[in-house]
């Protein structure tokens, strides 16, 4: 069953015609309604086109929160063989907003460290919704240590709404953690590449996002703040987050525009959610081929590149 | 403090002041409602004589009172590409900018100068509340980092001073990347072993906490600085429960061993130079009200020149001509 969105609702409406259409069939057999549900599947087909040709900035944060979006773990699961997750942060606990540990990517050894949300009610409370706490990013901190001393290449997969805002995780240095993943990030001696898989959400981002090469999902989003926020801060209404998402210029276009991401990955047709083996195979070939772009470099090359890589950015806006 | 700090310095520092003096001579503290004297605040560097709460001052105001003798050089900060999204709320950026601006007599949310404090070598850069709520845009990214280059050229520690309410939202996804470019800065002065002192203070939230205002090899803190990620409101809402009295407070980070020290606004001069000195270990220093160095380099004072840029005035403070009194050395 899928989930559709606000602005997908006559879409839905198409497709459940369809689809009841068949179910009738399947009924009384006697009955050829494939020709009446084929027109309709066209006219759907169309529509998704239509919708997702130009899909406007606050749109594409929906898509990049849909709840059926592959996550992390379908990334993982998928596209790294003999996965071993290490946990914790050897402080005081194991922040399972952040999935990482030693893998293989196409049989090469490496580290995966990611931002997990959950998949349902369960599990995102579990993985609370995506928000890591500071062990998360001081877990993170740890496994980058461990793959710079052992050269394995660090691969993140970025889908956060943002670090958790909360008692224990300001008290226990929610700033400091980020600070220092981010630093980490900087300092490693290996290749690092990232994927914006569905959120970029501010800081608790960036603390993985800083990487030699950064990719985003063709409806991911990337930016400092949440529309809702932004909106209730400068336009004093959360409501006009429509207007916010557009000045924020959040999108992976946009954002290659700025020099932020390096590549675009695209998604299947109606976005990753629709055909999600499409969407993480194609997430694969773009890590292969980012790892790839570095194979020449030692590791003070890899450190010099991701130095200048963060110097440079800012000087180009966007076409007025 | 004797007549000629007291009485005749502010009125030789009123004449020279860039701000006019407002016509409220009369300010009142935000803490205890105590009405104070504009001069006597401004040299009690806008602590409450009442009851000690720190009020926010720019950095010009507290370079003038850090460096020896009031005397500092303004290091040249790269001019980013302005309103690089063409970023429009229900005003223009560009319209906010122009507003600040004309507001401060500031050109930016962060200042940068280089100079002598206790006779040591200095790089300082301080962030101004007043403009944008000190918000860390492309300009302040390249603030520090021009300011750690100028760090490492002429080998000299860093000292910052934070005060921010986090990123810059009208500079967007440019805002944030500051957080990994000024951490790059952090890096050079690590690399060069400089030391690199951040003093938080009242407010430093989101963006920069989590980057270069949590990356010191000491952190200090004004007394009763909010210093925090997320702020307060943003918690209540999520936590649905009251936060406890001090939370994300100077103190409150001091106790959760967030922070090395606080330390009151009037004690940070000396602090600064005894923990510096140390880290630089060079001997101990001489604590007296050292007069401004006597020569200061033709080319640096040339380069401030450069950074001037729009704004008119003569951006740093003149030397003022001071005699040096010497003071009980404090424990």
């Amino acid at each position: 069953m899928t989930i559709y969105l606000e602005f997908e609702k006559p879409l839905a409406e198409i497709e459940g015609q369809a689809a009841e259409l068949r179910a009738l069939a399947q009924r009384s057999p006697e009955m050829d309604v494939e020709k009446e549900a084929a027109a309709l599947d066209r006219k759907s087909h169309e529509m998704l086109v239509q919708l997702y040709a130009n899909l406007t900035p606050w749109r594409k944060c929906q898509v990049a929160r849909h709840p059926e979006r592959p996550h992390c773990k379908d990334y993982i699961e998928r596209l790294f063989t003999e996965y071993t997750p290490l946990a914790g942060d050897r402080n005081f606990a194991d922040d399972h907003a952040v999935m990482g540990g030693l893998a293989r990517f196409n049989g090469r050894p490496v580290m995966v460290i990611g931002h997990e949300k959950g998949h349902d009610t369960k599990s995102r409370i579990e993985r609370n919704f995506g928000m890591a706490r500071p062990e998360g990013y001081r877990k993170a901190i740890r496994l980058m240590d461990m793959a710079d001393r052992f050269g394995l290449p660090v691969v993140t997969l970025v889908d956060t709404p943002g670090a958790y805002p909360g008692k224990g995780a300001e008290e226990r240095g929610q700033s400091e953690a980020i600070a220092r993943s981010t630093e980490k990030c900087l300092q490693v001696k290996v290749p690092l590449v990232s994927v914006i898989i569905g959120e970029g959400g501010s800081g608790g981002a960036v603390a993985f996002a800083t990487a030699n090469r950064v990719a985003m999902l063709e409806h991911s989003i990337y930016s400092v703040i949440s529309p809702e926020g932004c909106a209730s801060i400068l336009w004093k209404d959360a409501e006009k987050m429509r207007e916010a998402a557009e000045a924020l210029r959040l999108t992976a276009q946009n954002l290659k525009e700025l020099g932020v991401c390096d590549r675009i990955v695209a998604e299947p047709l109606g976005g990753a959610h629709r055909d999600r083996t499409a969407a993480i195979d194609a997430v694969g070939r773009e890590i292969a081929a980012m790892l790839d772009e570095m194979k020449d470099l030692d590791g003070q090359g890899l450190r010099a590149d991701r130095r200048k890589k963060y110097l440079d950015l800012g000087s180009k806006g966007l076409a007025a | 403090m004797n007549w000629i700090s007291n009485y005749v310095r502010p009125r030789i520092n009123s004449i020279f002041s860039r701000r006019e003096v407002p016509e409220n001579l009369w300010t009142k503290c935000d803490e205890c409602g105590t009405m104070l004297f504009h001069r006597e605040l401004a040299d009690n560097l806008n602590v409450c004589t009442n009851c000690g709460h720190h009020m926010a001052i720019t950095p010009r105001d507290r370079f003038k009172a850090l460096f020896d003798g009031g005397a500092f050089t303004e290091v040249k900060v790269p001019e980013p590409i302005a309103d690089p999204l063409n970023f429009r709320d229900q005003k223009k950026y560009t319209d906010r900018l122009k507003e600040a601006r004309r507001k401060t007599a500031e050109k930016e949310a962060m200042l940068v100068a280089e100079g002598e404090i206790g006779r040591t070598k200095v790089v300082a850069a301080g962030q101004d509340f007043s403009f944008m709520a000190g918000s860390m845009g492309m300009y302040v990214g390249n603030a520090i980092i021009a300011a750690a280059e100028r760090a490492v050229k002429l080998n000299a520690p860093l000292v910052l001073f934070s005060a921010a309410g986090g990123a810059r939202m009208q500079e967007g996804i440019l805002s944030l990347m500051q957080m990994p470019r000024s951490t790059v800065a952090i890096e050079m002065l690590k690399e060069a072993g400089l030391p690199y002192i951040v003093v938080l203070t009242h407010p430093t939230t989101g963006g920069v906490t989590a980057s270069y205002a949590m990356l010191g090899d000491v952190q200090i803190a004004e007394p009763n600085a909010l210093i925090c990620f997320a702020g307060p409101r943003v918690i209540e809402q999520t936590i649905r429960e009251k936060l406890p009295e001090g939370f994300q407070r100077a103190e409150y980070l001091l106790d959760h061993g967030m922070l090395d020290r606080v330390t009151p606004r009037g004690q940070m001069r000396e602090e600064l130079i005894k923990v510096l000195r140390m880290l630089l270990g060079l001997p101990e220093a001489v604590m007296a009200d050292l007069p401004a160095p006597e020569t200061p380099e033709p080319a640096a004072a040339k380069e401030a020149e450069d950074a001037k840029g729009e704004t008119p005035e003569t951006p740093a403070a003149k030397p003022e001509p001071k005699p040096a009194k010497p003071e009980a050395p404090k424990k």
